[in-house]
């Protein structure tokens, strides 16, 4: 498997050769800034492409097939034209709060995309408590869902939010205590480790049925938190036009749109790296010429591959579903999910307890 | 909710999945499914419209030249539109009988609304509804169609 990390120490040992050390490393933080700006871009570029095909294939359809072969230019056509239209100020609103809200919900993603093992050595944010990291701050979006429904002075945006914060806070839990369980196996916080540890086979195996369970949770939970498929009441278009974004324009609706993919992103990319092994290739015990072709692929791509999967289950849960009511997402989320997974990360110390686990 | 109170908690649970996922089922057996879009302006060589669509009122006429109009007058009468005019003629036939046959049938394409009215009001099946649809035109017009073919005339009973 390449490691990346030769790659960055030569460029941080060839920059700090030519100029002081922390002219280097606000080189490379601006660079790194750059580069992770650029990839969030593309892949929601590369996200809202395959939701419309998605979308159109579940409904027998075909979806864009007009701009460039199969429509592949379309996305980039809507992009340039959401960022020529002009963002509109309202009256009587809030007006500082209206403008920093899609900036608060944009920087959470930002945050938590970062924290991402995209391959071996390729961690930007990586430290001891890097699960506690992300939970904590993929939740700051909800405050930005809050503001923007409170700044645009409309009822529809502040019904849409107050729905979007009940929801999220509600799913909060059974996707930390989901995430808790999988520590309980894994023993550690910090997400290289986590990806390192399944070099011997993923945390979906290694853990078995707690594992499995907490995945499904999990899945459920992330869908929630992203207001996505079948919990989407937030922005529910039949009730509220467009929920807390109804009154953004241009750009600034722009950045809920890219949140709101790049969350799904995130959260299919958080349950690859914890259950589905991260960038670690596909190895079955025994098979050696097996797992040498498999080591070949790089790790960059087992891991979009496996966070790719894992969105193409959540477009299809969105997909299948209609929406719910928000007492029936209240009662899924405490009285179905919270104590199944109380009951499965007691069943998880259990087996770690006595050693049940592979 | 009479449903709801029927399952027990656990039971719930259950039959809540297993419904789950039968809809994934079917949603991906849909995925995997040939699609129904229709590519129209490409595809307009093979295009092929479903039976019952209503394109443009047409007479069918057989090889002989003969419709089978016998200029009741009664697709006139059941067309909320006004969009049919029989315009009849009596002409007198060998054995000295007087006799209404069909002069022409007006069409008017433009005020059409393809209720198919009167197609279910004709006792001979004179007319029915083709799969033409391209009916763009320059000038109303043209839209104003004459039905039947000229020289054609009523098909004689075998009797």
């Amino acid at each position: 498997m390449f490691d990346f990390s030769i790659i960055t120490h030569w460029i941080h040992q060839a920059l700090t050769s030519l100029m002081p050390e922390g002219l280097a490393i606000l080189i490379e933080c601006v660079v790194i800034g750059v580069c992770i700006i650029l990839m969030y871009a593309l892949l929601a570029i590369v996200l809202i492409y395959m939701e419309r095909k998605i979308c159109a294939f579940f409904q027998c359809r075909l979806g864009p097939n007009r701009v460039g072969k199969w429509g592949t230019i379309q996305v980039i056509c809507d992009v340039l034209k959401m960022l020529t239209k002009e963002i509109i100020d309202l009256k009587h609103s809030d007006r500082f709060l209206y403008n920093l809200a899609p900036f608060m919900v944009i920087i959470a993603s930002f945050l938590t995309f970062a924290c991402l093992p995209m391959s071996k050595g390729l961690e930007v944010l990586d430290f001891n408590v890097g699960v506690f990291f992300l939970l904590a701050a993929s939740s700051i979006g909800v405050i930005g869902i809050l503001l923007a429904g409170w700044g645009s002075n409309n009822k529809f945006s502040l019904i849409g939010a107050m729905r979007s914060g009940a929801q999220i806070i509600s799913y909060e839990l059974s996707i930390g205590l989901s995430i808790l369980t999988m520590v309980v196996l894994m023993g550690t916080m910090q997400i290289s480790e986590i990806v390192a540890q399944q070099a011997d086979g993923w945390f979906i195996f290694k853990g078995h049925i707690p594992a499995v369970i907490a995945f499904i949770i999990y899945l459920i939970a992330g869908n929630a938190e992203t207001n996505r498929g079948p919990f989407d009441l937030p922005e529910a278009e039949s009730e509220l036009t467009a929920g807390y974004h109804t009154e953004y324009s241009g750009m600034h609706f722009g950045f809920f749109y890219l949140a709101e993919y790049l969350n799904m992103f995130i959260v299919a990319g958080i349950a690859a790296t914890i259950f589905l092994g991260g960038w670690m290739p596909f190895h079955i015990v025994g098979l050696d010429g097996f797992n040498a072709v498999m080591d070949y692929i790089p790790g960059f791509i087992w891991f979009f591959g496996k966070a790719f999967f894992v969105v193409f289950l959540l477009m299809w849960i969105k997909w299948t579903f209609p929406r719910l009511r928000i007492d029936q997402i209240l009662n899924l989320e405490w009285k179905y999910l919270v104590p199944i997974s109380m009951v499965n990360l007691i069943l998880m110390v259990l087996i770690v307890v006595l050693k049940l686990h592979f | 909710m009479n449903q709801k109170e029927k399952h027990s908690y656990l039971d719930g649970l259950l039959h809540g999945i297993i419904s789950l996922l039968t809809g994934m089922k079917t949603t991906i057996t849909v995925f995997f499914r040939k699609k129904t879009t229709e590519q129209y302006p490409e595809n307009r060589a093979t295009l092929k419209m479903f039976d019952r669509f209503r394109g443009t009122l047409t007479m069918p006429h057989n090889e002989q030249n003969e419709h089978r109009c016998v200029a009741c007058g009664l697709c006139q009468m059941a067309c909320p539109n006004d969009t049919i005019q029989v315009i009849s003629k009596t002409i007198e036939t060998e054995d000295g009988k007087k006799k209404k046959i069909l002069d022409k049938y007006e069409y008017d394409l433009g005020s059409c609304i393809f209720c198919q009215l009167c197609v279910n009001a004709c006792p001979h099946d004179a007319i029915t509804f083709d799969q033409d649809f391209e009916h763009a035109v320059f000038d109303r017009s043209k839209l104003v169609m004459t039905l039947n073919h000229p020289g054609s005339h009523v098909v004689e009973k075998k009797s």
